[in-house]
């Protein structure tokens, strides 16, 4: 196999396999987690709980007083690295193409000088936030193959795809190709470890907000 | 024509001054990244080489690549140098045919065994013997290992005979594969492209009978002088990649301001060549200049590569799993919550009451 017909198997079998996991995998597990359902709860409501839930969606996206103080890398790098990613992944303009192409939805693209950047800090925000999990023992302590795992799968696609634009290491076929295959590998993997939090994350925040509310806690 | 012309002879005669043949050489030098004092020595070479045999075996190919060679622009450079070598065998262009073109090619072969320069345009068909292209009666298989038994070097012209090219595409029914698989003890040069570059094809000539050597190759045997970088590199619409300025239509604003034809299926990014460069027609223009993406030509499989107007970041095939996999992901999802459902309303109904008095048992 060579480079071009590697880029073709990633970009045809390997992409058409890819997604058919990660919609298996994102369908069967929303449907399992929201229909579980919660116990009716029968005591009084301290609070109506109003808005607490559509609230917390937000709040959860602050840190809480003293937090940011207290650990600036996690909530620094965290957010830098969000960001950064959600910039590189839906405003550069090949990326645009492939959304347009498998939905039919389109918008502008930012220029390819600034997602170069953006993906440079990404990464480096990303390097941050794994060397402190390394570095302080709590953080160590806590980590489980997971979170080693889904650091490397969600660096990796970064990374290539710097690297390809970048031509580094590799010829740009091989290193596209291996771009592509590093999110195929990531859309495999999203539904099935803590990274579903793209999907789940507003509900639980919302459930969350919700059941304070109820508890007498509002938001 | 008398074969033991030198080069420099025929110059003369064609009306060509040394300083013009030096420059081309020159040129030429440059072209296959080789350094300036290599002008002079390649001008030496050239002028006293006797005319280098030349046997033009043409197979699965559709003669696009003589064509291309034909188009170096005569009287140009090219074109002189493309006469002056001694080219005994080459269907579309030689007089002869029949009989007398099938012993010009085995006295050719005879004559000069161990130091021709064999040039391949076409696939080999290997399916049913070979069957499938034969020329006076014999296969193309059973001719190119005769021919390449006595030849100094192959050199593979076009995509069909560097890869397989347009005959070996999905379903491939001939059985269609390159020189180099069926060929693998002599030295051979890939000069891929549907058509090549005509200036590559001199330039590799030049170096070969000047040094004795062959160009360095990368690792798919194209001259790396030439095959070194991408079109999309190279490119003069290159700064519109960069900005994001795309046409969208072959007919919209954009294609009219000249801006990249990336969304159009542009291949120019995957594909090493030096159209970019050197260009075509007598350095006129190039499939991009005229307003039409890179087709990725000269790149192994290049037909099959998900379709010439499909940008490389789309998927090259209709995802055809994904209604399905949403489907079945959605009825997993919902037979696990049946049977959640099933084994909280058994815990409930198998749920005993505690009493006082059982803790006191």
């Amino acid at each position: 196999m060579n480079e071009l017909q590697f880029l073709t198997w990633v970009r045809g079998t390997g992409l058409n396999i890819a997604v058919g996991i990660f919609l298996l995998g994102v369908l069967w597990r929303l449907f399992e987690i929201y229909s579980l359902g919660r116990k009716q709860d029968l005591s009084a409501p301290r609070h109506a709980s109003g808005a607490s839930g559509f609230h917390t969606i937000f709040r959860r996206s602050l840190p809480p007083p003293g937090m940011l103080k207290r650990s600036p890398v996690s909530y620094i790098g965290g957010y830098v690295f969000h960001i950064g990613l959600a910039i590189v992944v839906f405003l550069f303009a090949p990326h645009i193409l492939l959304i347009k192409n498998l939905t039919g939805l389109s918008w502008p693209a930012l220029p390819s000088q600034f997602i170069d950047l953006m993906a440079v800090v990404t990464m480096a925000a990303m390097v941050v936030v794994l060397v402190d999990r390394i570095n302080k023992p709590v953080k160590r302590f806590l980590s489980t193959f997971e979170d080693w795992f889904t650091w490397t799968v969600t660096f990796l696609p970064v990374l290539t795809g710097w690297m390809a634009v970048q031509h580094l290491l590799l010829p740009y076929t091989t290193m596209l190709a291996l771009h592509i295959l590093s999110v195929e590998l990531l859309l495999v993997v999203l539904p099935f470890t803590k990274l579903f939090h793209v999907f789940t994350l507003f509900g639980s925040r919302w459930y969350n907000g919700k059941v304070n509310g109820h508890k007498g806690v509002p938001v | 024509m008398e074969r033991s012309d030198t080069l420099q002879e025929k110059m003369e005669q064609n009306g060509m001054s040394r300083r013009t043949f030096i420059k081309y050489c020159a040129s030429l030098a440059s072209l296959m990244a080789l350094p300036p004092s290599a002008a002079y020595a390649m001008a030496e070479a050239l002028g006293k080489a006797k005319r280098p045999s030349v046997i033009w075996l043409p197979f699965q190919e559709c003669t696009g690549c003589t064509e291309s060679i034909t188009r170096s622009h005569s009287p140009s450079i090219e074109g002189m140098i493309f006469d002056m070598i001694s080219l005994d065998y080459q269907e579309t262009l030689m007089a002869a045919a029949g009989h007398q073109a099938e012993e010009a090619l085995h006295a050719a072969m005879k004559e000069n065994y161990g130091k021709y320069v064999l040039i391949i345009d076409g696939s080999v068909a290997t399916g049913l013997d070979g069957a499938y292209s034969c020329i006076a009666g014999r296969s193309n298989l059973e001719s190119l290992k005769e021919a390449a038994k006595g030849a100094a070097a192959i050199i593979a012209l076009g995509s069909c005979a560097s890869f397989g090219g347009i005959p070996k595409a999905n379903p491939n029914p001939t059985g269609a594969v390159a020189v180099s698989d069926i060929i693998k003890d002599k030295p051979i040069v890939n000069i891929p492209g549907c058509p090549p570059i005509p200036v590559v094809i001199t330039g590799v000539l030049a170096q070969f009978l000047t040094f004795g050597t062959l160009p360095e190759l990368d690792k798919l045997g194209r001259p790396k002088a030439v095959f070194g970088e991408t079109i999309h590199d190279r490119c003069y619409r290159r700064p519109f990649y960069d900005q994001g300025k795309f046409a969208k239509t072959f007919d919209d604003e954009g294609a009219r301001q000249g801006w990249c034809l990336f969304e159009l299926g542009c291949k120019g990014p995957v594909t090493y060549n030096a159209c970019a460069t050197t260009k075509w027609n007598d350095s006129t223009s190039f499939p991009i200049e005229s307003g039409h993406g890179c087709i990725g030509c000269s790149e192994p499989d290049f037909w099959d590569a998900g379709g010439f107007y499909k940008a490389l970041s789309m998927p090259a095939d209709p995802l055809k799993m994904a209604a399905t996999a949403a489907v079945a992901g959605a009825a997993v999802g919902v037979a696990i919550s049946f049977a959640n459902r099933a084994k909280k309303g058994a815990a409930k109904s198998a749920h005993e009451t505690t009493k006082l008095e059982d803790l006191e048992k």
